[in-house]
């Protein structure tokens, strides 16, 4: 289920006055099961990398293999692939239409071809697994709250059973709560199920905490590419694309300068506690 | 995908064009189109292709975006192109097959008026092309300013154009955002037959009326916020101002009109039958 993507080009508009190299050589290998978290300033082109992991968009050159397999090639099912690969858009609420939030939910499923008491029962799993009310389910999701509204709909794209979840910037517009909210429950999300989940942000903070690995785009390229605690050892350099290490880590660093025999790689505040009581123990 | 469109669209570049006065372009859009009808002969359309195409090499539009504008009209163009050729009458028979006639009348017809049609379109595009829609709609305004004595709302209409012009792509991108996120949900919008492919629009149709209604209302809400209140004693941000350019651009159509009426409908000039 790894996906990998081998010299991914992709521009927008060729040969036009807004012509827009978004994509530029992007080599990328997810295994399954990973959390990963795509990170870069807006318009860095993590959205347009998105698009193409479920074939909405076809990259001018280079491969896309899901599976093994390059899609493409001549008949390649692509109806499969988006059924595997569950995208979530920026906003997702927008694409809501249905009288009711079941039935909204039921619309992926029912594209699937899958009975009505299936559609059903998938329905319900998903919205209960990102705890969407149950009293809300047969209200209009045009009457629901801004948190609400997204947990439907990402709970619409969760009950397809993808195997893949990818999320583009799922707590844009949400208040603090809101936002720890969804991102605690995509992470629980992510352990119950074992599925991979790419998430998408433009904030450290928010993603630093939850993910195993951090991509960092930059103009189109992949500018760093590892473990939390990797990338964030750059911090000079992150700070020149306009993002920035999460707090803790400028704390360790100066507190490092200061002549206290921290470590400097962790990513959490929690850890960043422990580590500075380890140092007051010795 | 659908944000190809181009008709109607800005071309942005820094063209001696693109700086004109938008009324400048709208008048002058207008007398090409006229001096396109006022004559009908070989010698006019000769003149009428020369001042297009140092025009359009003035602007900086490649001229495959101009081109691309006609796909819009092929079909009208063949349709005019067909009656004219064999339903028009006069002159000797040139070609005749069964109930196919086409007479020298028709040929010249048939040939004029495609040429007629392509140059309107050219014409208008290029306008477009050159100017944004905001400064079309000012310069409309400002053209039709003086129906406001007769009690024509031109501001507000004028402010309705320009809004509606700057939702189009706004509402386009939305439509591709929309589109694709039911995509990814599996929707199928390609396959079936009409009532099924209509059926499939539903999921597009209705948050793209809901986004609609919303952005309209959040507009209204803000422009009442900064006490928007109609055209009445309204100043402009930029006023438009005559240059000498935009002199000199008018002084240069209304020369040629002159010459394109003079030489096409009193120079007795014939090339076979045109
Ligand atoms: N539909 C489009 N047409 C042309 N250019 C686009 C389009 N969508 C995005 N872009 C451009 O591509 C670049 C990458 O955009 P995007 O992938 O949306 O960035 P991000 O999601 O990281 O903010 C940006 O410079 C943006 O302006
Ligand atoms: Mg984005």
């Amino acid at each position: 289920m790894s996906i990998k993507l081998e010299n991914l080009n992709y521009t927008y508009s060729p040969g036009n006055a807004y012509e827009k190299h978004a994509l530029k050589n992007v080599n990328l290998e997810i295994p399954h099961g990973q959390f990963v978290g795509i990170i870069g300033h807006t318009g860095s082109g993590k959205s347009t990398l998105i698009q193409h992991l479920n074939g909405l968009m076809k990259a001018t050159s280079g491969a896309l293999y899901y599976d093994g397999k390059n899609i493409y090639d001549e008949g390649y099912d692509m109806k499969a692939l988006r059924s595997q690969v569950g995208l979530v858009f920026q906003y997702p609420e927008h694409q809501l239409f249905e009288v009711d939030v079941l039935t909204d939910v039921c619309f992926g499923p029912k594209n699937q071809g899958l009975s009505e008491e299936e559609c059903l029962k998938r329905a319900k799993e998903a919205l209960e697994l990102v705890e969407f009310p149950e009293k809300y389910y047969h209200q209009s999701p045009f009457e629901l709250s801004g948190g609400q509204k997204r947990r439907a709909a990402i709970a619409g794209v969760l009950a397809m059973k993808p195997k893949v979840l990818v999320l583009d910037e799922p707590t844009a517009g949400l208040d603090p709560k809101g936002r720890d909210d969804i991102l605690d429950q995509i992470e629980r999300l992510h352990k119950e199920t074992g599925m991979t989940v790419i998430l998408v942000s433009h904030s450290m903070e928010d993603i630093a905490r939850y993910v195993e690995r951090i991509i960092v785009m930059n103009h189109g390229e992949k500018l760093f590419d590892g473990m939390p605690k990797e990338v964030f050892a750059h911090y000079k350099e992150l700070e020149q694309v306009g993002l920035a290490a999460p707090q803790v880590t400028y704390m360790m660093h100066d507190l490092k300068a200061q002549g206290m025999d921290v470590r400097t790689d962790v990513t959490t505040i929690e850890e960043a506690a422990d580590e500075i009581m380890r140092c007051f123990h010795d | 995908m659908i944000r190809d469109i181009t008709i109607g669209q800005y071309y942005p570049a820094k063209s001696s064009i693109h700086r004109l006065d938008p009324r400048v372009k709208i008048v002058c859009t207008l007398l090409f189109l006229i001096s396109l009808f006022v004559q009908n002969s070989i010698l006019g359309y000769a003149i009428a292709t020369v001042f297009l195409a140092v025009v359009i090499k003035v602007s900086k539009v490649p001229l495959k975006f101009i081109v691309r504008g006609l796909k819009a009209i092929v079909i009208l163009l063949m349709f005019t192109v067909v009656m004219n050729l064999f339903l028009t009458k006069g002159g000797e028979e040139i070609f005749g097959f069964w109930i196919f006639h086409i007479s020298e009348q028709g040929l010249r017809t048939s040939v004029f008026m495609a040429v007629r049609l392509i140059y309107l379109i050219m014409g208008s595009s290029l306008m477009t092309f050159t100017t944004t829609p905001n400064s079309l709609t000012d310069g409309i305004e400002s053209l039709l300013h003086p129906l406001n004595r007769f009690h024509v709302p031109v501001h507000e209409v004028a402010m309705m154009m320009s809004i509606a012009l700057r939702f189009i792509p706004i509402l386009l991108e939305e439509t591709d955002k929309i589109m694709k996120a039911q995509i990814a949900r599996g929707a199928d919008l390609e396959s079936g037959n009409i009532i099924q492919k209509t059926k499939a629009m539903v999921p597009i149709l209705v948050p793209l009326f809901v986004s609609a209604f919303r952005r309209a209302n959040d507009l209204a809400m803000a422009m009442e916020a900064r006490c928007y209140c109609g055209g009445e004693g309204r100043t402009k941000m930029k006023p438009l101002i005559y240059k000498n350019r935009d002199y000199m651009a008018y002084t240069v159509t209304v020369v040629y009109l002159v010459l394109i009426i003079g030489i096409g409908r009193f120079v007795p000039f014939k090339l076979w039958i045109f």
